[in-house]
């Protein structure tokens, strides 16, 4: 089995695994970095964002084998202790009910603020789009990331 | 100042104790509580723990532990039940933490998440928990100083001597309230004393949400265990004959595979009714895992019909005219007010099968040894998994542990326990601990789907608009959507309803607020329909019918409280400024009952860029008292969301007896640009036991939403989901 060099939060792994393998689940199964989520595999979903030199991608799409040189955050990356504005606001505004699909609409909305920190209500739609909430928690999302926004 | 007998006795608090105990050995970290959150720095961490019941354990250092005892699917009860203990037991908020109790019928009661019970049904049990405590660490301190209790009062984990100095805290008295003799009777608090009940407290799992903290099902791992995934027959009516076994074993990363059955003698009501046999593959990686899935051909033999949506329809149409009627309620003669009416109106609705798709996918972790199971994940009904585990690998219940894990999502899904005992199966095929994972394809085309129904609703009315005459009738697949004795019955004089059911092989189960997911937007719209015949103000025309049901109401009994559900309505009247006409925005109201909670909704959708669009939503609600108001209020949003995601969006359709829909690239849900701007919850004031609001929100957004969307249209919606011919974006 080849093997593969990461750095994922700022910290090199290598792993062995076949080289189709999604990095969603070299996260999960290999690294044991759980906070990254399956939701669909083919994604439809957002549960499984991570960033990937800075831009939000679905980590159940990109296979190890592409993922190597790159630099991936995922949600434990984000910040040690919950400490980015967009942990924080969500915490403010008590946004998640079950929690699951919680940690990629957290990445995906980190990265949009990274690349426009003022968004409107039509840019957050847009870029939110692909991260589905089955309890349906999106307006306290858009209130969330408008709160990330001012922090 | 109510008093109230205590149900506990001595040795099922040591049993509870004993078993949560166990669940910290086992180590799984994420089920011993925010010990490692903030509260450790506000607290510090205690080196001993009293178990003072079986609901709550107080350390040495005055961190106090209380047990939430039923699964958390999303609906807060991990923050809202422990509140409540925590209210009467007079401790501070800071220095609680919360860990989720592990399944014991002995001591705790209704440890289920369905039906939107979970605070109804445990409102008494927690009071009792906390206030036994707080009595217990009351008369430990009393003790010790020889005073009698009525001399001491308590704050916040502190007791303090009325007529003098001294005091002391909880961390300080718990090891002596240890061995107090449990009250036969107990002291609850006013309710205007509730200092923690009807404020805004956190999800208490908020920071590990948000930082991706392992929490859920999905994320349990064992040191050792092999992972499953399991292969079901591609159609309902088909059944596994034999597959490539050979050649998937020799896969890399596979170290077995079999077909399981999981067949059981006497299934419960959660037990599987569609595939028992079903292939199973282990191995050590999900990956290869889903690989080996694909290379796996299998010989399928057809054992029952082949259904398609065609045929779900022509069999909703049998079933309706059968005259096979479930239940029914007629009050005054239907046939002949109809006859007489002036305006006669009869209108049919729709809803195809729908899935629960919770985000996670179903999966449970097993280790069965020779005579005992450990079952560990997200389950509604850890009672019933145990039992059919029970059953069918002949181990007795008191040698099976159950420990739930944070739920995403359930909304009805995982109140069926198949995925926990196929997991069960593995594990004593394999004789390895396992934990066995659903592909979303998996998930969603073995499903307990919604069933699909067909209802026809009629009106009569006078020559002064009077409603003289209501009937409705209604079929599901298997279950008709009708119940009998809810509005309108008793607000009209000739009133009919019939409940109808028809056979499918396609398996069904409790879907977010049963029935009532189907019946509210249908009987809403239609009344809607029925006060325009009328010519009256759509809310005016409904509080007409609750004024008869008050002052002169029709047949023995009726199932709601007529005066609260008028009470919604009015609230909603007045918090949405009803009868205010705005530029450009169309309106549209619903009001609904069920769960023992009343709720009412008002829609505002206006035109942006020739698409329609949900300005705002304003919701009247009356669940009794508000435990934690800022989720409850989260609650209601998410319910109004998801009845609109699903009116608008989602269905399941069947060929050949296989859904059509297997992933989200084909079933659509709601999304963020669909959502409503904005959600205003109101909740009306009072000082009954509170009811449910997992469920409640959802119903009434349908029928809200179908009569705001003619108001902005000019065109009635009646089969969902609304936008298949006509793309609305919300």
């Amino acid at each position: 089995m080849p093997t593969f060099k990461l750095k994922i939060n700022n910290e090199k792994h290598t792993v062995e695994a076949d080289m189709d393998t999604p990095l969603l689940w070299v996260l999960r199964d290999h690294i044991k970095l759980l906070g990254t989520k399956y939701g669909c595999g083919i994604g439809q979903c957002g549960a499984c964002t991570v960033h990937v030199d800075g831009n939000a991608m679905r980590s159940c799409l990109l296979q190890v084998s592409q993922a190597e040189g790159m630099n991936i955050t995922t949600i434990e990356g984000l910040s040690k202790d919950g400490e980015h504005p967009v942990q924080k606001a969500w915490l403010e505004h008590d946004v998640p009910q079950c929690g699951y699909c919680q940690a990629g609409q957290i990445m995906t909305a980190a990265a949009l603020l990274e690349s426009n920190p003022n968004p409107s209500d039509k840019d957050i739609d847009t870029a939110m789009h692909g991260n589905i909430c089955r309890c349906g928690t999106y307006i306290r999302i858009k209130q969330a990331i408008k709160t990330a926004a001012k922090l | 100042m109510t008093r109230i007998k205590t149900q506990y006795n001595r040795r099922s608090f040591l049993k509870v104790s004993a078993a949560a105990g166990g669940g910290m050995l086992i180590g799984f970290s994420w089920l011993t509580g925010c010990i490692t959150d903030s509260k450790a720095e506000a607290v510090e961490v205690p080196k001993e723990w009293f178990d003072i019941n079986g609901y709550i354990k107080i350390g040495d250092t005055g961190l106090v532990t209380i047990y939430s005892p039923n699964p958390e699917i999303g609906q807060n009860v991990r923050t809202s039940m422990p509140m409540i203990v925590a209210d009467e037991l007079d401790v501070d908020w800071k220095d609680v933490v919360v860990e989720q109790a592990p399944l014991n019928t002995g001591f705790y009661q209704n440890q289920f998440a369905g039906g939107s019970l979970s605070i109804r049904l445990s409102w008494n049990a927690l009071r009792m928990a906390g206030a036994t405590g707080r009595r217990m660490l009351l008369e430990a301190a009393a003790k010790e100083w020889a005073l009698p209790v009525s001399d001491l009062t308590v704050s916040k984990g502190i007791i303090k001597e009325k007529n003098g100095e001294r005091t002391v805290s909880f961390g300080d008295i718990a090891s002596k309230a240890v061995g107090i003799e449990i009250p036969e009777e107990v002291e609850l608090k006013e309710i205007s004393d509730f200092k923690l009940i009807g404020t805004s407290i956190k999800n208490v799992d908020g920071k590990k949400i948000v930082t991706g903290e392992p929490l859920f099902g999905l994320d349990f791992y064992r040191e050792g265990m092999k992972h499953a995934m399991i292969v079901h027959p591609p159609a309902f009516g088909m059944k596994v004959k034999d597959f490539n076994v050979d050649e998937i074993k020799r896969m890399p990363g596979v170290s077995d595979a079999f077909i399981i059955d999981v067949t059981l003698n006497e299934p419960g009501m959660f037990d599987e009714k569609g595939f028992f046999q079903l292939i199973a593959i282990v191995g050590d990686s999900t990956w290869q895992l889903m690989k080996a899935k694909k290379a796996i051909r299998a010989n399928w033999e057809t054992v029952g019909e082949l259904e398609s949506s065609e045929s779900h329809i022509a069999t909703l149409e049998k079933a309706l005219a059968s005259g096979n009627v479930t239940e029914s309620r007629k009050d005054g003669n239907p046939e002949a007010a109809f006859k007489k009416a002036v305006k006669v109106i009869e209108r049919t609705y729709s809803a195809p099968f729908i899935a629960h798709n919770t985000m996670e996918p179903m999966n449970f972790f097993a280790n069965v040894t020779e005579n005992a199971v450990e079952l560990v994940g997200p389950t509604q009904t850890p009672d019933a998994l145990e039992k059919s585990v029970s059953k069918l690998l002949n181990i007795p219940p008191e040698n099976i542990t159950v420990n739930m894990t944070r739920i995403g999502g359930g909304f009805g899904r995982r109140l069926y326990v198949h995925f926990g005992v196929e997991a069960a199966a593995i594990s004593k095929k394999i004789g390895k601990p396992v934990k066995l994972i659903y592909t979303r394809e998996d998930d969603m085309t073995q499903g307990t789907y919604r069933p699909t129904y067909l209802s026809k609703y009629k009106a009569g009315l006078d020559a002064n608009n009077n409603l003289i005459a209501f009937s409705v009738k209604g079929a599901g697949l298997p279950d008709g959507p009708v119940f009998p004795n809810r509005f309108p019955a008793g607000a009209v004089t000739n009133y009919s309803a019939e409940k109808l059911s028809g056979i499918t092989n396609v398996t069904t189960g409790a879907w977010r607020a049963p029935r009532s997911n189907f019946t509210a937007g249908a009987e809403q719209s239609f009344l809607d329909e029925v006060a325009e015949l009328a010519g009256k103000d759509p809310i005016d025309f409904r509080l007409e019918l609750f004024e008869r049901a008050i002052n002169n109401p029709v047949g023995d009994e009726y199932e709601y409280d007529a005066e609260r559900y008028a009470g919604v309505l009015k609230l909603v009247k007045e918090k949405s400024k009803w009868g205010e006409t705005k530029q450009g925005v169309h309106r549209g109201v619903a009001a609904y009952f069920c769960h023992s909670t009343y709720v009412a909704e008002v829609f505002d959708m206006i035109m942006v860029d020739g698409q329609p669009k949900i300005k705002k939503v304003c919701c009247a609600v009356d669940c009794g008292i508000v435990v934690n108001p800022d989720a409850a209020k989260n609650m209601i949003q998410g319910g109004v969301i998801d009845g609109i995601g699903h009116a608008m969006y989602s269905q399941l359709t069947f060929k050949n007896g296989a859904p059509n829909e297997m992933n989200f690239d084909k079933y659509q849900l709601i999304r963020h640009s669909h959502a409503p701007e904005e959600i205003d919850v109101f909740f009306v004031k009072n000082e009954i036991a509170p009811t449910g609001l997992g469920e409640p929100g959802l119903p009434p957004a349908i029928g809200a939403l179908a009569n705001a969307m003619y108001q902005l249209k000019g065109k009635r919606y009646y089969h969902q989901p609304f936008n298949v011919n006509q793309p609305v974006v919300g």
